[in-house]
């Protein structure tokens, strides 16, 4: 047999060869290459084309970025400097500008030499969100967490360090007022109390108890007015309180909205569909105008407050939204396998339904912060003095009248750095929460 | 995470409520600051310099009310307000006065219930051209482009002027006063218009300033000057005369320079005295002390003082005094006698 076989084949292997290393086209970066950008002729010319397109706007762009100047004092200095450096045709970018006004562009008119006070501020409030966003922090951060809420206002706006204990204090009240009543009276009496108490405390002792604390032991730090605040140092005030305020607020809603008791459903709905059906500036103006015509005169009810509230409202309904298309995703059989498991409610909703819409609603519940981030820019139309804002102001300056380009590239540039960090987070959060249902 | 400043707020506010109905000058004395709205930012009148402080012709009329009232023209409270914002500020008593570039018209005195105190700088509306279109008078701008800021008194102006002469236009609209550089001077409109103060300071920042033309209609009277809340004609009479201190002092020729020289002691011109508190009892009629016009002048110095540190001819927006000028000099500055 194999010898007929070898007279019908003209060859056969007897031997395997050698593995061989893959072609030198299809590795490395001429493999890349090939790949992705040359893997046929229409795929080749349409780099081709980007590539002259992006080289096009880099060489328009690259000069005008590089031929600039950073000392000058004024825009016709710089236009002065520029022409003596580069050439009388050349024209560049004024960085000078950035260069004296990026500490209001960043603090606003918050007092110079106590610029650590922010910046520790938004440090302890990472701090805090740390042992939150990444499981390897030790869990021992997260007093950090319960602190940040009071130190972090302290920090910012200063004052008596009383008055953070005093509205700690509350707390405490209300977890006393919960655990003293619940026993004989029932967890819904008890949970009343664990609300009223400390409201009550905020409102009519509080404020008292802090004055008089510090009477007996001035303990303080140098109080600055709200007016002060400015630059990207608001944006991220008010950005970061709604955005931490805004994702327990949006649960709640969202899960009030699919709840059974008719109220509460009721309650929720007409939240979220008025706050969505409103556009943020007119809430703005809402928190600026009407509310100062509705208070007593002279009533000085912080305007940044006003803000915060504002905003946190918006952000809610639209984050309770999101995540009631996360609960919407989940699986009928999950709710009914809690039930069977003898779950009671909360005990559902926290060990079973919200880790897995949570999950599910990631993308979208980060859309929403980073689009809130973005929209506290809209503050500077009620004459709040945002980034946005405050680059409006430095163009009054004589000196700096007439600079567009320089002051809103630095404030683009910030903002995406902010921006995609919080994307990117996202992204690792859905790689780690990803338990493998593909 | 803001509990603190909601109790915060909550306490001032109940606090605040006892004080209400309390006269301002009181209330600015009590507080020990002037709280004043101004512009978020406008070229020589209200701008931040690099350390944080307000600088501009609107704003040193803040200081120098600060001045007249507290003794200290940096005891002022800025508080940026927008076109929208600024008359509910002032009508909310979130501000003491409104010194922000405002034109004192018939509705906004006796509709908006606001008291125009006076006038710190009569504008009107220009219009700019580049030279190379070769036009000298804005009656030739038939069928021009024109860039205009939408919403504003200066489009119903324009609309007027046009129609009066039997000239047609296009109109651009625009937003801002920096979007309105960047369509001029990309050739998107023939021409911009809007206030003469405006379009100086606009000019100014052209690479090539003499370019352009400033052509010499102006077509609207927009008299800017600072407002208060109607009710309260004490606080109005000390904002009016301050003020007008300011211009008198230019009038009799006090300065920043001469000042101390001349208050020492009574000088022979009685109108100096009595503006200066050498003689007669004028800030006793006010509630205040008799040197209040002296700390006044002293903020900034006189009214020419002021309009050649911020808008005059050695500023980069080199504005003329033209009708701004004294009346003794052909201009409309005219403060009462003080007596």
């Amino acid at each position: 047999m194999s010898g007929t076989h070898a007279h019908s084949a003209a060859f056969v292997r007897d031997r395997m060869i050698p593995q061989e290393p893959p072609p030198d086209r299809s590795i490395g970066a001429l493999g890349w290459l090939r790949q992705n950008l040359f893997s046929s002729w229409l795929n080749a010319a349409l780099t081709l084309v980007s590539l002259a397109l992006i080289g096009a706007l880099l060489a328009a762009v690259l000069p005008w970025v590089v031929h600039s100047s950073w000392t000058a004092n004024s825009l016709s200095e710089c236009r002065e400097q520029i022409k003596a450096a580069y050439g009388p045709e050349e024209s560049g970018a004024c960085w000078a500008v950035i260069r004296e006004r990026w500490s209001q562009l960043i603090f606003g008119f918050y007092p110079s030499e106590i610029y650590w006070r922010p910046i520790l501020a938004f440090g302890t409030a990472l701090g805090g969100l740390a042992p939150v966003l990444f499981p390897g922090v030790p869990r021992r951060a997260l007093y950090l967490t319960a602190a940040a809420p009071f130190l972090v206002p302290w920090l910012l706006w200063g004052g008596t360090v009383w008055l953070p204990v005093a509205v700690a204090f509350g707390f405490v009240l209300g977890y006393a007022g919960f655990r003293v009543v619940a026993p004989w009276a029932g967890g819904i009496l008890g949970a009343i109390a664990a609300g009223l108490v400390p409201v009550l405390w905020w409102l009519l002792l509080a404020g008292k108890a802090a004055g008089g604390l510090q009477e007996i032991l001035p303990l303080g730090i140098e109080p600055v007015s709200s007016r002060n605040f400015g630059g990207f140092m608001l944006s991220i005030t008010i950005g970061l309180t709604a955005i931490t305020l805004s994702l327990p607020i949006g649960i709640l809603l969202a899960l009030g909205r699919q709840s059974r008791m008719f109220i509460v459903k009721v309650i929720c709905v007409g939240v979220i569909e008025f706050v969505r059906g409103v556009p943020l500036i007119t809430l703005l103006f809402v928190a600026w105008l009407l509310l100062n015509y509705f208070m007593p005169p002279n009533t000085n009810f912080d305007i940044i407050l006003r803000v915060i509230i504002m905003v946190t409202l918006f952000a809610s309904a639209y984050v309770a939204e999101v995540i009631r298309g996360g609960l919407a995703a989940l699986p009928r059989g999950q709710y009914e396998a809690a039930d069977a498991l003898g779950l009671d409610y909360w005990k559902a909703q926290r060990l079973i339904v919200m880790p897995q819409a949570l999950k599910i609603s990631i993308p979208g519940i980060v859309s929403t912060f980073i689009g809130v981030f973005k929209d506290t820019t809209l503050v500077s139309i009620i004459g709040l003095l945002d980034p946005v804002g405050f680059s409006n102001s430095i163009r009054a300056d004589v000196n700096w009248n007439g600079i567009v380009w320089e002051l809103y590239g630095f404030i683009a540039l910030m903002f995406f750095i902010f921006c995609f960090s919080m994307s990117r987070y996202s992204m690792y959060l859905e790689r780690r929460l990803r338990t493998g249902h593909r | 995470m803001k509990k603190s400043v909601i109790l915060g707020a909550l306490t001032v506010a109940a606090c605040a409520a006892g004080a209400a109905g309390a006269a301002t000058l009181d209330d600015v004395k009590a507080r020990g600051k002037l709280n004043c709205g101004t512009n978020t930012g406008l070229v020589g009148f209200a701008a931040p310099d690099a350390n944080g402080d307000w600088q501009g012709f609107d704003v040193a009329v803040c200081r120098a009310v600060a001045a007249a009232v507290l003794g200290d023209s940096s005891a002022v409270e800025f508080v940026p307000t927008t076109g929208k914002t600024r008359f509910t500020a002032l009508a909310s008593g979130e501000i003491d006065m409104l010194v922000r570039n405002t034109t004192w018209t018939f509705s906004r005195d006796v509709d908006l219930k606001f008291t125009f105190v006076g006038v710190n700088y009569y504008d009107g509306q220009g219009f700019m051209v580049p030279k190379a279109l070769g036009v000298s008078s804005a009656k030739e701008l038939d069928g021009a482009t024109v860039c205009i800021q939408t919403g504003t008194t200066t489009e119903l102006n324009l609309a007027d002027f046009f129609r009066v002469n039997n000239i047609t236009y296009e109109p651009v609209p625009i937003e801002t006063n920096e979007q309105a550089q960047q369509q001029y001077l990309a050739g998107a409109c023939d021409v911009y218009t809007t206030d003469a103060s405006g379009l100086a300071a606009t000019r100014a920042t052209f690479e090539d300033p003499t370019a352009h033309v400033v052509l010499p209609e102006i077509i609207s009277k927009e008299p800017l000057g600072p407002l208060v809340r109607h009710g309260d004609d004490e606080w109005a009479d000390i904002v009016r005369w301050t003020l007008n201190a300011l211009i008198a002092a230019e009038e009799y020729g006090v300065t920043s320079a001469n000042i101390d020289e001349l208050a020492a002691a009574p000088t022979t011109n009685p109108e100096i005295n009595r503006l200066l508190g050498t003689e007669g009892g004028l800030g006793e009629m006010l509630g205040l002390p008799a040197d209040w016009a002296v700390k006044a002048i002293k903020a900034g110095g006189n009214y020419g003082e002021l309009f050649e540190k911020y808008i005059g001819q050695n500023t980069p927006i080199g504005l003329a005094r033209g009708l701004n000028a004294q009346w003794t000099d052909g201009g409309l500055m005219y403060a009462p006698p003080f007596r």
